[in-house]
């Protein structure tokens, strides 16, 4: 049977991976504003967030009328569970891309830096969160359960970076203010790949039903909760 | 048995097999097996196991004609009042095959509340209340006088009709009346409330009152509810079952069913996409 109900879900997903596609834009641009030194990406990023925050309400919204007027079970339910969550999540990701953006202009106004991991962090974080969103999209469980196994590697980064940074401002005091930039982007780009995990874990959840955060999947059989 | 009763109910495995959700630590008041009913040469249900728990209310839902009805009718030996009816396969209450007792024994210990609030038309809202303790034998006037206040207390209902206890039961309102039902089957201490679509015919409130009700009796009784409507099977059953064309076809948590159904069936029938 044809549910008009299915109407409606279906336009909360597109009205959810249209987001999250200007989401991904975001990375994008403020990324450009580093990497190209051009300030004007950082004004594009500043009308896109204008774009997410709206959809943030709207979904929120959606989100809400389709609980209150349908008491939606099963996988629909988990599906609306999946859209409230995912919905944050690209917000977040919006922000941090802002951030982002607004670090990024001021390091143009200074001489060049070494930017070190910093290209391959953006790489990932902007992979995961694209990958991600195919994952949500083809409701594909294997490649969720691949982005999440990404991450260590965005937090090994962050932290190699870190190390480097610090040993950096030691050698040079010159480099401080733009060494301490690199670090929030740094921050910002693993933070990124946060949001992409969870939205990952959120694509298995909403398919298989499956809890896995905080690594509630090894908890789950009768056994290895005894231990 | 001890690494069962540890676990939160989160960590019962869904891959119990048909007929028991709930792990084994729980006391069995009704177990169906092999039930097999039908009406002449029709046959309705088909090889039916299941198992209801003391101190549970199980829900029963089910698209229109699938059994629902059959199936209770088959717990209290209604079923094989009905000219022509055919019944096979054992229900246990307590362990003990109910062919064993008496007819009338049985449904005082396996009562039920039908769709249609029915009070005999004739007793007043006492004689209601009283009458299957009278038919059961008992005389002392004072005793049935308590156990009839103390079954509509239960029901809830005590309060609107404690001062005109004499007028008809009839002269209540649909609400009321199922409420006086309750007490009814509540007045001979059943082990076992049956109840048919018990809500159907009763508006939201009246609706939420016998909810409220099903939630507080279910303490010291095992309680079966048939509904259509899912919500309400959500909210006040811990296990639903699913009943397809005579057959079981889920049996679970109520919360997992509702969630996480296994069956492709039960997701189609539970949101809505069946037919
Ligand atoms: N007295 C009867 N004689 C013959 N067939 C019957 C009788 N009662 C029920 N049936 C048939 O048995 C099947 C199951 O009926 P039952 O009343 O158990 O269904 P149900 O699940 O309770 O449906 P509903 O949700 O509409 O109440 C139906 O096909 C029905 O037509
Ligand atoms: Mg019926």
């Amino acid at each position: 049977m044809q549910r008009h109900f299915d109407v409606d879900l279906e336009a909360l997903r597109s009205t959810l991976l249209e987001m999250g596609g200007i989401a991904e834009d975001m990375i994008g641009h403020a990324v450009k504003v580093l990497t190209e030194r051009d300030e004007s990406f950082a004004d594009q990023v500043q009308e896109m967030e204008k774009r997410v925050n709206a959809l943030h309400i709207e979904i929120d919204d959606r989100c809400l009328k389709l609980i209150a007027l349908h008491q939606p079970a099963a996988g629909d339910l988990r599906l609306i569970a999946a859209a409230i969550k995912i919905n944050s999540d690209l917000e977040r990701i919006g922000d941090q891309a802002v951030n982002i953006a607004e670090t990024a202009t001021y390091l143009c106004h200074l001489p060049r830096i070494k930017l070190g991991d910093i290209p391959r962090m953006v790489e990932l974080a902007a992979g995961m969160t694209k990958d991600s969103l195919d994952a949500f999209s083809r409701r594909d469980v294997e490649l969720a359960r691949e982005v999440i196994g990404r991450d260590d590697e965005e937090d090994q980064l962050k932290s190699e970076t870190f190390n480097e940074l610090l040993a950096l401002m030691q050698s040079d005091a010159s480099t401080i203010q733009r060494a301490m930039d690199i670090i929030l982007i740094a921050r910002n780009l693993e933070r990124i790949a946060d949001h992409a995990t969870n939205i990952a874990e959120d694509v298995i959840f909403m398919v298989l039903g499956k809890d896995i955060r905080h690594g509630a999947e090894r908890r789950e059989s009768p056994e290895a909760a005894q231990q | 048995m001890v690494k069962t009763l540890a676990m939160p109910p989160q960590y019962i495995p869904d891959s119990s097999p048909q007929g028991s959700p709930g792990g084994a630590s729980q006391a069995v008041t009704l177990e169906v097996r092999h039930l097999k009913a039908g009406y002449g040469t029709t046959p309705v249900l088909r090889d039916v196991n299941i198992k209801f728990y003391d101190t549970k209310v199980t829900a029963i839902i089910g698209p229109s004609g699938c059994g629902k009805s059959t199936m209770i009718r088959c717990l209290n030996r209604m079923h094989e009042i009905t000219p022509g009816a055919s019944v096979e396969g054992e229900v246990l209450l307590e362990g003990k095959s109910i062919l064993a007792l008496d007819p009338v024994e049985l449904r005082r210990h396996v009562g039920m509340v039908f769709q249609r609030p029915n009070p005999f038309p004739s007793m007043s809202i006492f004689d209601n209340v009283a009458s299957g303790l009278v038919l059961n034998g008992a005389r002392n006037r004072p005793l049935i006088a308590e156990r009839v206040e103390d079954s509509l207390r239960k029901a809830a209902l005590w309060d609107e009709v404690k001062d005109k206890l004499r007028q008809p039961g009839m002269s209540l309102s649909g609400g009321q009346q199922q409420r006086l039902c309750i007490a009814r089957a509540l007045a001979v201490e059943p082990r076992v409330l049956l109840m048919d679509e018990p809500c159907s015919a009763l508006d939201p409130i009246a609706t939420a009152r016998i909810e409220e009700l099903m939630l507080g009796l279910k303490n010291n009784l095992t309680i079966i509810i048939v509904t259509h409507n899912m919500q309400q099977a959500a909210r006040v059953s811990d296990y639903t079952a699913f009943m397809l064309t005579g057959e079981l076809v889920e049996f679970t948590q109520t919360q997992q069913i509702f969630t996480k159904p296994s069956d492709k069936r039960t997701e189609d029938y539970i949101t809505g996409r069946f037919g």
